[in-house]
């Protein structure tokens, strides 16, 4: 156990700093673009302002962004502020980022966690029905609805959800994750769930395809191995060498694969919270791009990218867990 | 021993074919196993030897009945006297049939070798194996360990277990010795020799003739997915004259310390079989009836024999 | 042998799909934007003889304004997967035939572009260049190589651990030779099926950014565009400029994934039996 320990320790280290140095290149490559851009930001939020602004506090307005210094200053001076935990003001919120980003995160995690346990078990559930039916009428049918699901756009597969869920059977609300005109805090849980159900759903048929077919794959490599030709031999039927030897060689991959698949989480839930009106950091980093709110545009990459890497982190310490004994199958 | 005249196990013209995607994605069937015939009593070694890519393999997987899906199977066993049908298969497969796989690959990467020793049966039959294990100078900590830590020869005799453990009667052993010292190889055939010494059957798959020869009571000469020669092993000792088949006698003269002769030709792809005799391409002794219709199978000398011409 | 040689049916499937797929494109460009306009008479109506799709709610065909913004959603996706394609073969053989320090390299840049969710890289993207067709074009093609590239990549290296192509280097031949001899002949049909696979995706990203309002301007008839309007007219019962155009575009993907499905079993047979 020694020997895992200190491996998982060893990948812990090497991809932390490969993450540090994801980090800071997402940062340069995403500040050049928003640099780049020809949209104007002191533009934007003087538009929004939408009092008439005196060239005094135009130029004031102009100093705080920092306009007119080099653009590698520029960088500079936001990178230290970035590090002292500082990401600006969102000029569309009027807020703090590292505020918005917290409370967005809490939104959109919920929405992210339900939506990744559902596809996931339902995936792994449809991929072991596959690959015991392999090539049967159950297999085909599910391989075909994959196959069409991975066809279909997320936010396309949320109109059609809204449409017959919300508008036409009225039981599910239409958007907002709480009800207008209600306070915050006075919110019930029941309410909250009532507004997540649909975007989860829309959010866990989206990645219901892919963990379904790898886990139909794999199964269908153990159950083409030699040692489960040795377990039949040996007078195991089919529901045993699922239970006994399917499972346990097919668990860990699967797993490993939902953590590696954070980044298509996150491009889902930026669909789905814009059909849905969910209030999360999906929603927030287009209106941020529309708007042209540059630091929670900024901020929102950054954080997405940090969410990205911990899951692949966490894929990697998973795999790095079973590496031995999986090399020998690999091979085989 | 009247109970050697009753034979453990009969094979007749036993054949296995596969539909398979040929690379121009047509369909075809390779006939892997064909017409074979194999008679077992209690208390012997049969060894299969021929040339690997024979599809000897595949004959263990017929009689256990675990062949793929896209195979299927023509000819009669029996069992005991008793037709060999799948249902019966399922019941004997791991309780009175066993196979004793070739290496470490055939035990599951992420569980732990005693519990898969155990097998699924209940109840858990763990105080015979750790009996067994001990017997087998197996250290007490073994069943604790995952299939990439043990030792070739732990692997062997941890296999050679899941077959003492059901007390099966009949045991397939399929290549047991590949990629084992000469001592390993020899301490795994004297377990085989000790389970037909105590009544049961084994049958030796292997590639290795030399060994077959040594351990085996009767060889069966596999050629191109059926037996052609079925011999006592002495006369395998005794030399090409002893032989029935053109092909044994090749065999014979091919091995390093008989003068190392190769063989010309090859053997014929399963998908593209002689019609007459499996040999008659490469036999120096054929004729016109060879290459038009297969031999039956004919006895001599106390042994067996699918030649025209064989003495 | 009874059965249809596959092979040769695939062939036939896979012309009849591109011929479909040829004539959609070419009649959304027949379509002339003028004659997508509409009037307010005509607004808001369910699908009718006249109006198969309906129109919306400034009264304009839905139906052609559907094949226009497929063909268009064929452009940017053709020539985001071609660029994507390219850069992944390039990227592949560096990486394979180049040195440990430009594979890591490679590496390390595959996974920054894989740490970032592709709807925000092309959402910056996007916004970098102006929200239009250009950036939507660039973004989805900085996105899309990376799979491709590791599969390219892959391949090298095993084809360069081929005999023959270590009996080519023992016989003086430069790895340039080698390269356009050996290696190329067999990634022209990887580059293919990736460059057709990748098709689909590339329509997909496209519509999603579209919907998000950072591709094409808001007149411009796209299937994204269609739809964020729909979604203004949902809850008063306007289905069919949600369902049809949707339902269009899921089918022209299938269509598309077809074709590469086809073109597999055509140009590498061995993986087709899969």
């Amino acid at each position: 156990m020694k020997g895992t320990f200190g491996r998982l320790v060893r990948i812990f280290l090497s991809y932390g700093v490969r993450i540090l140095s994801l980090l800071l290149a997402v940062s340069i490559i995403a500040f050049v673009l928003v640099s780049a851009s020809p949209i104007d930001p002191v533009q934007q939020y003087l538009i929004r302002l939408g009092t008439t602004v005196s060239p005094e506090q135009r130029t004031e307005i102009e100093a705080y962004w920092g306009v007119h210094q080099p653009p590698v200053q520029r960088y500079l001076h936001w990178l230290s502020e970035l590090l002292k935990g500082n990401l600006g003001e969102s000029s569309l919120y009027r807020r703090p980022v590292s505020d918005l980003i917290r409370e967005r995160f809490l939104n959109s995690l919920t929405l992210m966690l339900c939506a990744w346990a559902l596809s996931g078990v339902i995936g792994f559930f449809g991929g072991c029905v596959m690959g015991m039916c392999r090539d049967r009428l159950p297999d085909r049918i599910l391989k075909r609805i994959c196959y069409i699901l991975s066809s279909v756009p997320t936010f396309w597969l949320g109109l059609i959800f809204l449409l017959v869920f919300s508008v036409r059977l009225k039981w599910f609300p239409i958007g907002f994750s709480s009800p207008v005109g209600v306070l915050s805090e006075s919110v019930t849980l029941w309410q909250k769930t009532h507004h997540l159900i649909l975007p989860a759903l829309t959010l866990s048929l989206m990645s219901f395809s892919n963990i379904a077919l790898h886990t139909r794959q794999k199964l269908i490599d153990v159950l083409n191995s030699e040692y489960v030709l040795f377990a039949r031999a040996r007078g195991e039927n089919d529901w045993t060498i699922l239970r006994r030897h399917g499972l346990r060689n097919i668990l860990f991959p699967a797993l490993t694969l939902q953590f590696a698949s954070f980044a298509e989480l996150f491009g889902g839930s930026v669909m789905a919270e814009n059909v849905f009106s969910y209030p999360g950091l999906g929603s927030a980093v287009s209106a941020a791009g529309l708007n042209g709110d540059l630091p929670l545009l900024l901020g929102i990459t950054l954080f997405s990218t940090l969410f990205v890497c911990v899951g692949n982190l966490i894929a990697n310490l998973l795999y790095g867990v079973i590496d031995p004994r999986v090399r020998e199958v690999g091979e085989s | 021993m009247e109970q050697k005249n009753q034979p453990l196990l009969e094979i007749r013209d036993l054949s296995v074919s596969f539909r398979m995607y040929d690379h121009g994605l047509e369909q075809t069937d390779l006939k892997v196993i064909s017409h074979l015939h194999l008679t077992v009593f209690p208390g012997e070694i049969v060894a299969i030897a021929g040339s690997s890519g024979s599809g000897k393999s595949l004959l263990a997987s017929a009689i256990l009945g675990i062949l793929p899906r896209n195979a299927t199977l023509r000819g009669h066993m029996r069992y005991r006297g008793e037709a060999l049908t799948p249902q019966r298969q399922k019941q004997l497969r791991g309780t009175e049939l066993a196979l004793v796989p070739q290496s470490v690959a055939y035990f599951d990467p992420l569980m732990k070798v005693g519990a898969q020793a155990d097998g699924h049966r209940r109840p858990k039959p763990t105080e015979r194996r750790r009996q067994l294990f001990s017997r087998f100078g197996l250290p007490d900590k073994t069943e604790q360990l995952y299939p990439y830590q043990l030792s070739g020869g732990m692997a062997r005799r941890i296999l050679v277990s899941t077959a003492l453990l059901p007390g099966a009667q009949l045991i397939l052993a399929d290549e047991p010795t590949p990629g084992m010292s000469l001592d390993q190889a020899l301490e795994a055939l004297r377990m085989f020799r000790e389970m037909a010494d105590a009544g049961k059957a084994v049958i030796l798959i292997t590639h290795d003739i030399d060994l077959a020869f040594e351990f085996a009571d009767r060889v069966a000469v596999f050629y191109a997915g059926t037996t052609v020669e079925i011999a006592p092993a002495s006369d395998f000792k005794a030399g090409p004259d002893a032989l029935r088949h053109p092909y044994s006698k090749a065999l014979w003269h091919a091995l390093p310390q008989n003068g190392f002769q190769p063989i010309e030709g090859f053997q014929p792809y399963a998908g593209n079989l002689p019609q007459g005799c499996l040999f008659a391409p490469r036999c120096p002794c054929k004729t016109a009836e060879c290459e038009s219709k297969i031999p039956p199978i004919r006895k001599i000398r106390g042994g067996e024999v699918r030649c025209y011409h064989g003495t | 042998m009874k059965k249809h040689n596959r092979r040769t049916r695939a062939l036939l499937l896979a012309l009849l799909t591109a011929a479909l797929l040829l004539t959609i494109y070419l009649l959304g460009h027949l379509i002339q934007e003028n004659a997508v306009t509409g009037s307010f008479l005509t607004a808001r109506q369910p699908p009718s003889f006249a109006h198969p799709f309906g129109t919306d709610a400034l009264g304009r065909d839905l139906l052609l304004r559907t094949v226009k913004g497929l063909s268009v959603s064929m452009t940017v996706g053709s020539a985001a997967s071609v660029i994507s394609a390219v850069i992944a073969v390039f990227v592949g053989i560096a990486s394979a035939i180049g040195s440990r320090w430009v594979d890591s390299l490679i590496n390390w840049v595959i996974d920054l572009v894989m740490g970032v969710p592709h709807t925000i890289l092309i959402i910056l993207i996007s916004f970098a260049l102006g929200r239009g067709l250009k950036g939507l074009l660039i973004g989805i093609a900085a996105t899309h190589w990376c799979s491709l590239a590791r599969l390219i990549r892959g391949e090298v290296l095993q084809l360069r651990s081929q005999q023959y192509v270590a009996v080519s280097r023992k016989l003086g031949k430069s790895s340039g030779w080698i390269l356009i001899h050996h290696l190329l002949p067999h990634l022209v049909p990887q580059f293919f099926v990736g460059l057709v696979l990748m098709f689909p995706h590339a329509i997909l990203h496209e519509a999603s950014i579209s919907f998000l309002g950072f591709g094409l301007p808001p007149e411009q008839s796209a299937i994204g565009i269609i739809l964020s309007e729909s979604m203004r007219y949902l809850s008063i019962g306007m289905w069919w400029s949600a369902v049809l155009p949707g339902a269009t575009l899921v089918l022209i993907v299938l269509l598309i994934d077809r074709l590469g499905e086809h073109l597999r079993t055509i140009l590498d047979p061995s993986s087709a039996q899969e």
